[in-house]
């Protein structure tokens, strides 16, 4: 983060000290959302964020800043739902500008499987809460005049689903917001500080191990993304998490509005337009799981001849940049959050693909979890145990493009 | 990019290939047998290291070949 940021936004760094309530190991937005709400909502100040690198340099600065809620489970629509309600009003709570612009969400529908699939979808959306209507192609058409309905000839669009709430943020801004937020209430954030170990006290988790000394704390909360595996390994704790890198690249600016988010099964992306005019354009995440952040010409190659078939307009654009996250999905494709059957010892993971909409939410509900020791109803769902008890959360559906 | 050498086929690239998973091990500190299915249904070891995997030449000679890889890297190592 350079100076003129600092400036901008008012972080002030602290030296850490030996002993917290909570610490908070990830210094992502879920980690610090979690930390602005225990010293907003619950008065719980005493608390640290240990981030190894800078903070929102893992997928929080990764993804490609696309919030909605048109999810494919009744506890996933509500849950999201919920956060881009938090969302729509973050910027006022927290006193500062983060880019959050609504814009629409069609998810195009190139097959009757996928017709079927988009309807149902709809359906669901609309009992649980969060809108989603089926539009036919002329509808699409309108409201993103850029789209060939013929699809190349390749991809013929039969119609799409459309969520009007659908939104955008500057993804650094929300990160480097919820640390101002919680800085102000007495929150320390430490930078480059690696945790390389849990403290144990016989079965409880006491404290964290890290570059530079030991912190105890009453309350460890691993908001660690794609290295939860090891965060878990320290605690004996196992995760059905694999990680798989996600690539993404964005081209140079085009000079005209491309007002929809627009999202693509068949196709495997999803194109949004940044603030600057860049088009953001996102993918699924690889099939193997891997660790390397490296970016692959094949997939760009791929990529950009599927989204150019549908948005030729994207032809004369340059790529400008690439880059891959590595995101730490889930066995069922669905988050966990709360605690893990060890004493002092939380995590909230499984956000890969899908985190950035989530972070108000799940900041929020595991703060209350932490604050209350009660697991908040939205949260139930999503425990750890639940693959014991059989109630796996299949959410594929909706994750990222499929 | 990951480039894989199938033993029929010679070094191809990735895309040819579809990922087998890895065998699971469930850890002996587990005993409880129920929670020993658990863990070899749902939890995986997740490795930031060299891992042994299975693969599957889809787009190729359409047999299955086992490898070591660097999942830090991406790359296949000896």
């Amino acid at each position: 983060m350079n100076e003129f940021v600092e400036r901008q936004i008012a972080l002030e760094w602290r030296e850490p000290k030996r002993s917290y309530d909570v610490v908070i190991v990830g210094g992502g937005g879920h980690g610090l959302a979690t930390a602005y709400y225990l010293a907003a909502r619950h008065g719980i100040t005493n608390v640290a964020v240990v981030e190894a690198g800078y903070i929102g340099s893992g997928n929080s600065g990764r993804n490609t800043t696309i919030i909605r809620a048109n999810y494919g489970i009744p506890e996933a629509i509500r849950f999201y739902q919920h956060s881009l309600d938090l969302y729509r009003t973050l910027e006022d709570e927290l006193s500062c500008w983060m880019m959050f612009s609504t814009k629409g969400l069609i998810w195009m529908a190139h097959t009757e499987t996928q017709m079927r699939a988009e309807r149902a979808r709809c359906l669901l959306n609309v009992a649980c809460g969060a809108e989603t209507i089926m539009i036919t192609p002329q509808q699409a058409k309108e409201l993103c005049p850029q789209l060939d309905l013929s699809g190349g000839g390749r991809y013929p669009v039969l119609g799409a689903s459309y969520h009007p709430g659908a939104a955008t943020a500057r993804h650094d801004r929300v990160v480097w917001a919820y640390a101002q937020g919680a800085m102000r209430h007495g929150v320390d954030v430490v930078q480059n500080r690696k945790v390389t170990g849990l403290i144990r006290d016989g079965a409880r988790v006491t404290g964290v191990e890290t570059s530079a000394g030991p912190i105890s704390a009453g309350v460890v909360l691993s908001a660690v993304g794609s290295n939860v595996s090891t965060m878990a390994a320290y605690a004996d704790v196992r995760l059905p998490i694999r990680t798989h890198p996600l690539q993404a690249f964005v081209t140079n600016t085009y000079a005209q509005s491309f007002a929809p988010i627009v999202g693509d099964t068949e196709l495997l992306c999803y194109v949004s337009q940044s603030a600057r005019g860049e088009m953001v354009i996102g993918a699924e995440f690889d099939p193997q799981p891997s660790y390397s952040l490296r970016s692959s010409f094949n997939f760009l190659q791929s990529c950009a001849a599927k989204v150019t078939a549908l948005l030729p307009f994207m032809r004369d654009l340059r790529i400008l940049r690439q880059w891959a996250g590595i995101c730490d999905i889930s066995a069922d494709f669905s988050p966990i959050m709360g605690g893990t059957g060890v004493d002092g010892f939380l995590v909230t993971t499984g956000w890969g693909t899908w985190g950035f909409k989530a972070i108000p939410a799940g900041g929020e509900q595991m703060a209350e979890l932490i604050a209350t020791g009660r697991i908040p109803a939205l949260l139930e769902p999503f425990r750890l145990d639940r693959f014991a008890a059989d109630h796996a959360m299949a959410d594929q559906g909706s994750t990222g493009t499929h | 990019m990951l480039w894989i050498s199938c033993p029929g086929c010679g070094r191809r690239p990735v895309e040819e290939f579809s990922f087998g998973g890895e065998p699971r091990s469930v850890p002996d500190r587990i005993t409880d047998p129920d929670e020993r299915d658990v863990d070899y249904a749902w939890m995986y070891d997740n490795v930031a290291g060299v891992t042994t995997e299975r693969w599957f030449h889809r787009a190729g000679c359409r047999r299955w070949l086992t490898l070591r890889r660097d999942t830090t890297t991406d790359t296949v190592v000896d």
